[in-house]
Order: C-alpha cells, then structure tokens, then sequence
C-alpha cells in the first residue's frame, strides 16, 4: 500500500491525433482517481494535451505512460517518450513564444507551468523523455 | 472523423463544440466556418464551447483564427461558456486570446453580436428633406 | 503477532463464558469515565457490537489485529473512534472503552494460576494493541475533522455575494494567502457562471496587505474572468497597498479599479445601462 512507484500504469502510443484525445481521457481518468481539484485535472489534463501533440509532431510519434501515484499526498505523473531528433536549445525551447511547428510557442513552457514537477531529458538525436506529476492539494 | 456542426440562426452561425476535439476535427471546423461565412453572408460568429472540459493551446489558436478571418469577411466572432477551470489554465497557460470577445452564454452573445450591429447603423438617407424646398 | 493461535481461542473461549455477565461488567467500567455523555443504551450497542465482532474474530484463529481475520474487528473499532471524535470524545475517553475489557477479564481470572496468569498476561497485550489502534483511528479522524472545518472556515470567510442584477461581488477580509486567493478566484468565477453576471466586483478594502503572488492570482481572475466574457473590478485599494502594487511593479494593466465598492457598483450600473438603455430607449 505504500508503494511509491505507484500503481496501475497505462500505456498509449500516440501515432496519431486521434491518440492525444486519448491521452487527455486516461489522465482525466487518473487525476479523478488521485482526487485531484477540478481546476488541477483541468490543468493536468492540458499539460499532458500540449506535451503529447509535441511527442507526436515534433518527435515522431511516441508512448506516454499514466499513472496515479500515492506519497503523502496522491498525484498523477505522465511521462512521454519518444525517438526523434530531441531538443538542441532547452532553455529556448522553454521560452515562452518560441516555436518551429509554427504553433503558438506556448507547448512546453506553458506545460511546465501548469504542473508541480517537470522533468525533461533530451538530446539531439536522442529522442526526448519527460515525465511531469501533479499533486493533490 | 468527426465533424462539428454549424447552424445558421438569422444572420448569425451557431458552432457548439460537444466532442473531445482532436485537432484534424479542429482544422475541419475551422475551414467548415470560413466557407458557410462566405456561402451565408452571416454577420456573426457563436462558438459555444461550455461542454469543452480542456481548451489546449491548439484549440486556442483555432479559436483566434477563426476570428481573425471572420473579421476579414466582416463578421463577429463571440466565444462563449468557457469554464471556470478551463479559463484558470488558459491564464496559467499564457494564453489570453487577445482579440476575441467572449460571453457567459449564446443570449448575452447575440446580445453583443446585435449591439455590434446597431453601431453599424447608418439611417436611412432621407431624399425628401434634402428635395423639398424649405416652405413657409 | 500478540497472540499464538491456542491462546487466541482460549480468549474466544474465555469471553464465551458467561457472557451476559462479561459484556453488563464491561458496559458498566467503560462507562463510568463518560460521565453519562453517552447514553447507556448507545454504549451497550457498541460494546456488544465490538464484543460480538472480538469473538468471532477470535474464533477464526485471529493472531493479530492486522492479520486478514481482524478486517471486521478493525472496521469496527474504526467507527467507534470516529464516532466518539466526532461527539468530542477525549482521545482517553474513547480508548478507555476498549482498555476496560482488561478490568472485565481480570475480575474472573485465577491469577494464582501461572498457566492463567501467562494466558491473561497474552490477553492483556493483546487488548493494548487493540486500544492503540483506536488511538490512531481517533486522531486519524480528528485530523479529518480539522481538515474539513478548515475548508468550510475558508468558504465561510469568501462569500461571493449577488450584489445587483447581474453584478456579483467578494468582499475580502483578512490576510489573503495564495490557498485563499486560489479559493476565492474558483468562487468567483463559478458564481458568473451560476447567476449568469457579466460583472464581478473583488473588494479589498479589508485587506491589510497584498504580496506579489496574491496580486497575481488577483490578476489572473480578471483575466479568466474576460475569457470567460465577464468583467471584472477591484475596489477598496488602500494607499499602502497601493504604494506595494507601486513598488513590486506589478502590473494592473487596462483592469478598472475604483476607491470604493459603491464607486464599482455605480461604473458597473452605469457600463450596463449604456449597453442595454443604448438600444431599448436611446437618449434624446
């Protein structure tokens, strides 16, 4: 019961855009789960909406795992994965306003902003790996 | 794919989005509304988004667009229903969809739409006064 | 583990005898403390009830209150420190329920006897175990009850008020906290949404100070109430709040504030009366 990993992880791969809509439902899903506030699911859920669109047009296509975790408090953690070229520039590329899919720019930086905890692990050529949580307040 | 769709109410096109929108569903919408604006001469835009639980950035750009090229075609884009929640991440997001009007619901909508419209108002030109001669 | 699987029904055996008189004994001492704050009738339902579920779980070979048999016995003994929180038990109180079983045991046991005294000795720690779980259910359940009247002190101290048809208003008071800001902001903008008004008014007369994160959340609820096609005031700065938005920078941008509630309500009356008296009866 006091696991920390978590539990009941779920995969999907995401080739698709019909496959970020179903992103968007299994975290909904999780973050009912791990009790999350309305205003927090919402926030999760959009996050994890802006981060899969990028796994798919930027990186190629992907996975993204979803789980509920359980430390003091119950959270939700998404992390998505995928082999494309990876991110040269980092900090750029957390800037707000900056994009090269001609989107509004607001992708990751406005991603970061909306979780408790983002990790990112990229390189070029390298694919890119994050892993966001959100936790119940 | 799903297609979302766009009724015609007057002069006014009524959009209400009710699907979990995946974004070649969102490109369509935006392409169905440029047409039926041209096609119906409307004067006006609604987008009803209150069964939307999660506006992302891509759906937002949407939104902005379709209001950019109403305007083009010389009509008015008003959003409305957005959520609570939804309008606490959008802000949190760093998105603030400058440039588009919003409403609580379609009533308050049609209510700027035809506001919009009265300012338009140009009174009729009244021939008459300008012909008769002023008499005694 | 408390008890080997023998003693564990010995003990069964042991409450078996003569149980009327086991359970009137054990009502009568877990009593007394409460000093008639809980009726008789109440504490003999949940004393026979927690003596019922104790044999039975005994009966099934019960080693340890955490082992699988001692599910039924837990719940039990969870409702009953619940319970007692919530009727503003003391902690002692509600333990000592449990822990007088010993007083009941002791009464009938041949403590001469060193089998017996060994067996009682078994019983004894057995029932401490059983006492030290209901202390953790009781202050489980307390924290539980802190947690909520926290929140309902948070909502009682935002309410969002209709103020005119169409306007609706928060008068803050207090220290504003990011947790209340955040609170007050999810309120607010709900209450658009319920009474349909396109005008709220955030009232920070009563507010000693503002930081820069709960002027933020403040400017963050204008703008989501704008997306949302509301709009949205702040009255009652007050000069030193004032100088602090001044010194912090912080931007207020193009959001109308005004010096007073009343000054809000009148631009709002006002904005809403060109807007609908505009059409209806144009001004001569």
């Amino acid at each position: 019961m006091t696991g920390d990993p978590g539990e009941e992880a779920q995969t999907q791969a995401v080739v698709s855009d019909q496959d970020v809509v179903r992103v968007r439902q299994l975290v909904r899903t999780a973050a009912v789960t791990a009790k999350l506030s309305l205003v927090d699911q919402t926030k999760v859920v959009t996050a994890a909406s802006e981060l899969a669109r990028n796994t798919l047009v930027y990186g190629g296509g992907g996975s993204v795992q979803v789980r509920v975790v359980r430390q003091r408090r119950s959270g939700v953690r998404v992390e998505l994965a995928d082999d494309g070229p990876g991110i040269g520039d980092l900090e750029l590329a957390l800037t707000d306003g900056y994009t090269t899919g001609g989107g509004l720019g607001l992708g990751l930086s406005g991603a970061r902003r909306l979780v408790d905890e983002f990790e990112i692990d990229t390189a070029p050529g390298r694919g890119t790996r994050i892993s966001i949580v959100k936790w119940a307040r | 794919m799903d297609r979302v769709p766009v009724l015609k109410l007057g002069d006014v096109l009524l959009v209400s989005i009710q699907v979990d929108l995946a974004d070649k569903t969102t490109v369509q919408l935006e392409e169905d509304l440029s047409e039926r604006i041209v096609a119906t001469g409307a004067r006006g835009v609604i987008i009803d988004i209150s069964a939307l639980d999660i506006v992302d950035s891509f759906v937002g750009r949407m939104l902005a667009t379709i209001a950019a090229i109403s305007r083009v075609l010389d009509a008015e884009t008003v959003v409305v229903g957005m959520r609570p929640a939804v309008a606490i991440t959008l802000v949190e997001l760093g998105l603030s969809l400058h440039g588009i009007q919003t409403a609580l619901n379609v009533e308050r909508a049609l209510e700027v739409l035809s506001r919009a419209r009265d300012d338009d108002w140009i009174p009729p030109l009244d021939t008459e006064d300008d012909t008769a001669p002023a008499a005694p | 583990m408390a008890l080997s699987t023998d003693e564990s029904r010995r003990m069964a055996d042991r409450l078996r005898t003569d149980s009327a008189d086991l359970v009137a004994t054990w009502v009568a001492k877990a009593g007394a403390p409460l000093t008639g704050r809980l009726s008789e009738g109440e504490l003999r339902r949940q004393i026979t009830e927690l003596y019922g579920v104790l044999v039975a779980a005994l009966d099934e070979g019960m080693t340890d209150l955490s082992a699988a048999p001692g599910g039924e016995l837990r719940a039990v003994l969870a409702d009953l420190s619940r319970g007692r929180a919530r009727q503003g038990f003391s902690a002692t109180e509600t333990a000592v329920s449990v822990f007088t079983l010993k007083d009941a045991l002791s009464g009938r046991a041949d403590l001469a006897d060193p089998a017996e005294l060994r067996d009682f000795l078994s019983f004894n720690r057995f029932i401490d175990e059983l006492g030290l779980f209901t202390f953790s259910s009781y202050s489980a359940a307390r924290e539980e009850l802190i947690a909520d009247q926290a929140e309902q002190l948070l909502e009682l101290s935002t309410p969002v008020v209709k103020l005119w048809e169409g306007v609706v208003a928060v008068p803050l008071v207090g220290t504003l906290d990011s947790a209340r800001a955040q609170v007050v902001m999810e309120r607010l903008l709900q209450a658009l949404v319920d009474t349909g008004s396109p005008y709220a008014i955030i009232d920070i007369t009563g507010v000693p100070a503002v930081d820069t994160q709960v002027a933020q959340h403040i400017l963050k609820t204008v703008v989501a109430a704008r997306l949302m096609g509301a709009e949205c005031l702040i009255s009652g700065i007050r000069p030193q709040i004032a100088q602090t938005i001044v010194a912090l920078g912080i931007e207020f941008g193009d959001i109308a504030t005004k010096a007073t509630l009343a000054d809000a309500l009148r631009h709002v009356l006002r904005r809403s009366a060109a807007r609908t008296g505009g059409r209806a009866e144009p001004v001569a």
